[in-house]
């Protein structure tokens, strides 16, 4: 079985985010990345499914030259070679022209299963795994919580609202757009890494795959939400901080 | 081009999912500003007393997407039947409640028009044409979205964002639309939703909660939390990362995929407030932040915050507790 992980690099979870001065995005120069978490899990059960059916996990990923340490993660966690799409503007590219990008990059390796995670933590759009489906023309489903291979179909328990799920059975090739807690993440061994290092890392340009960056919307404006309640903050020491706060629960708001 | 706005409603099995009332609220002020008519479709199977309630709101049409193989959801059957009722009614505009179903179809069919999805919106202004406000970085920043290239420009409104008793009444005609499908067109196998028998704790009868989120760092450090929801009386629950990590059981899980609570307060400790979690406790009479990053999104609910380190405050709160509670007696 050959299956793609379609991952991206994102600013590292507790970042603090400061405001690019034209406010169209964040100033990103000094920023630390690691991989898109939604994306880990999608590659921790590509390996999986990998361990169990036998066959190739490839790593795929659109970003600037820093991302190949993001890459290589994914090689030293198992992943047995790795697509890079370089490009130093990848944010420019819109949903849909990044996965036409991805498509292309692809479609030569004519995969049985592409997994993604079903979000990005920055950009959070939801959408691209759907997108590629789309345009590969392959079945998909989202928010995977369990996914099972038989005789070239594959079957997924999907998440619902609120404690629902559902099972779906559909053909192979297929797109799968994983959710966070399907499975248990692994950590890199040592010989992993070292392994990683000998392992493929094949560059590609997006104008040598024909796709150039497009956007159809565009982002105005990035700024601090304003707050929807007026919060009471509660200055000092530990123990004085919860001092008043204690205080403020039983007295003011009554509520313990 | 029709100078309309289209809502697409959704259901399973004949009940509505409530979001698409707000989502017809953003429906009619869009149209309003814009001045666009705007008109709601139900795409489903036996769907009859859903369009006929919705001829009761003000709508320009009421369309009843009635077929067989739309009886349950299919990925593949209902991107077709809302691509071919797109084509007929050509709207400006295409508005969807931001649900899971429409996570899976929306950005298929958008792709469909060249467009992509301008997904989970909280806010909108009119500037010249409409500026969709939306989340970034799991609601640490917001940024104003302009639609481009050709229409029709597909949006989806965020659970909660708009009130759903602003919908203005009115009457309008159903019109039954019945695509044209065939069950080769369909790759998805659905079969029944169904609920897991977590033994899930009901969170929602507690009148105080504890909850916590990463910020805990590892499972060893819950006794720490759990002991400030012991002295209050209260129940302990989590985020979404904190049970996916194991650290807590999945049954004590607050948010969008978990439990939805309004105790008397909710006391988050560590929790940086990603909007699937808010949606499961911003209806709290009393929200307490507790937080090392004095810009996350959870202090934009709460009503008492304060920015510590957790393991020194949280300990401090028991120790004020049992205090106050032995000068009580």
């Amino acid at each position: 079985m050959k299956i793609i992980v379609s991952i991206k690099e994102v600013p590292v979870r507790d970042s603090q985010l400061r405001i690019a001065a034209d406010e169209r995005w964040i100033e990103d120069g000094d920023l630390s990345y690691e991989m898109n978490e939604p994306d880990a899990y999608a590659l921790e059960e590509a390996l999986q499914l990998k361990e169990k059916h036998g066959g190739e996990v490839i790593a795929l990923c659109a970003g600037p030259a820093s991302a190949a340490r993001t890459i290589r993660e994914a090689l030293a966690k198992g992943a047995d070679r790795a697509l890079h799409i370089e490009d130093e503007h990848i944010s420019s590219w819109g949903t849909l022209s990044l996965a036409r990008l991805l498509a292309k990059a692809v479609a030569g390796e004519m995969p049985d299963l592409i997994l993604t995670g079903l979000q990005s933590d920055d950009l959070g759009y939801g959408q691209t795994g759907v997108v590629l489906a789309e345009i590969l023309g392959l079945p998909h489903a989202t928010i995977v919580m369990a996914a099972e291979v038989t005789d070239g179909k594959i079957r997924v328990k999907r998440e619902l609202e609120s404690g629902w799920f559902q099972n779906i059975e559909m053909p192979l090739p297929a797109v799968l757009t994983i959710q966070s807690g399907i499975n248990k993440l692994r950590y890199a061994t040592l010989m992993g890494i070292k392994k990683a290092k000998t392992k493929e890392l094949k560059r590609l340009e997006g104008n040598e795959l024909g796709v150039s960056a497009s956007s159809t919307a565009t982002i105005e404006r990035v700024y601090l939400p304003r707050k929807s309640k007026q919060t009471q903050m509660i200055e000092g020491s530990a123990r004085e901080a919860a001092s008043k706060l204690i205080e403020k629960l039983r007295f003011e708001a009554r509520v313990i | 081009m029709s100078e309309s706005v289209l809502v697409i409603m959704e259901q399973r099995a004949g009940e509505w999912n409530r979001m698409s009332f707000e989502t017809l609220v953003v429906g009619q002020w869009l149209a309003a500003e814009l001045g666009h008519t705007v008109s709601a479709a139900i795409p489903g199977k036996g769907i009859t007393a859903l369009a006929s309630e919705l001829a009761r709101k003000k709508l320009d049409r009421v369309y009843a997407v009635e077929h067989e193989l739309l009886g349950g959801y299919t990925a593949d059957g209902y991107t077709a039947a809302l691509e071919q009722l797109i084509r007929k009614v050509q709207p400006s505009f295409v508005l969807f409640p931001h649900t899971y179903q429409v996570r899976d179809l929306a950005p298929k069919l958008a792709t469909r028009f060249n467009q992509a999805l301008i997904s989970d919106v909280i806010g909108m202004r009119n500037e010249n044409g409409p500026v969709f406000v939306r989340q970034l970085f799991q609601g640490k920043l917001n940024a104003d979205v302009k639609p481009g290239g050709a229409a029709p420009y597909f949006v989806s409104i965020q659970a909660g964002a708009f009130n759903a008793e602003a919908i203005e009444p009115g009457t309008s005609t159903v019109e039954t639309f019945a695509p044209d499908l065939a069950t080769t067109a369909i790759r998805q196998r659905p079969e029944p939703p169904f609920r897991e028998s977590s033994g899930a704790v009901d969170l929602t009868a507690a009148e105080i909660i504890v909850s916590v989120g990463r910020g805990i760092k590892e499972k060893d450090n819950i006794p720490i939390v759990e002991e400030l929801a012991k002295v209050l009386g209260g129940e302990l629950a989590a985020t979404r990362p904190v049970c996916d990590s194991g650290w807590m059981p999945i049954a004590r899980q607050v948010g969008s995929s978990g439990q939805t609570v309004a105790p008397k307060v909710y006391i988050a400790v560590g929790i940086s407030g990603a909007i699937q979690h808010l949606l499961g406790m911003k209806g709290s009479k009393t929200i307490v932040a507790i937080n090392k990053d004095a810009n996350a999104p959870i202090f934009e609910v709460a009503d008492y915050g304060i920015v510590g380190d957790l393991f020194e405050v949280v300990p401090a709160m028991v120790e004020e507790v049992k205090h106050s509670l032995a000068t009580q007696r």
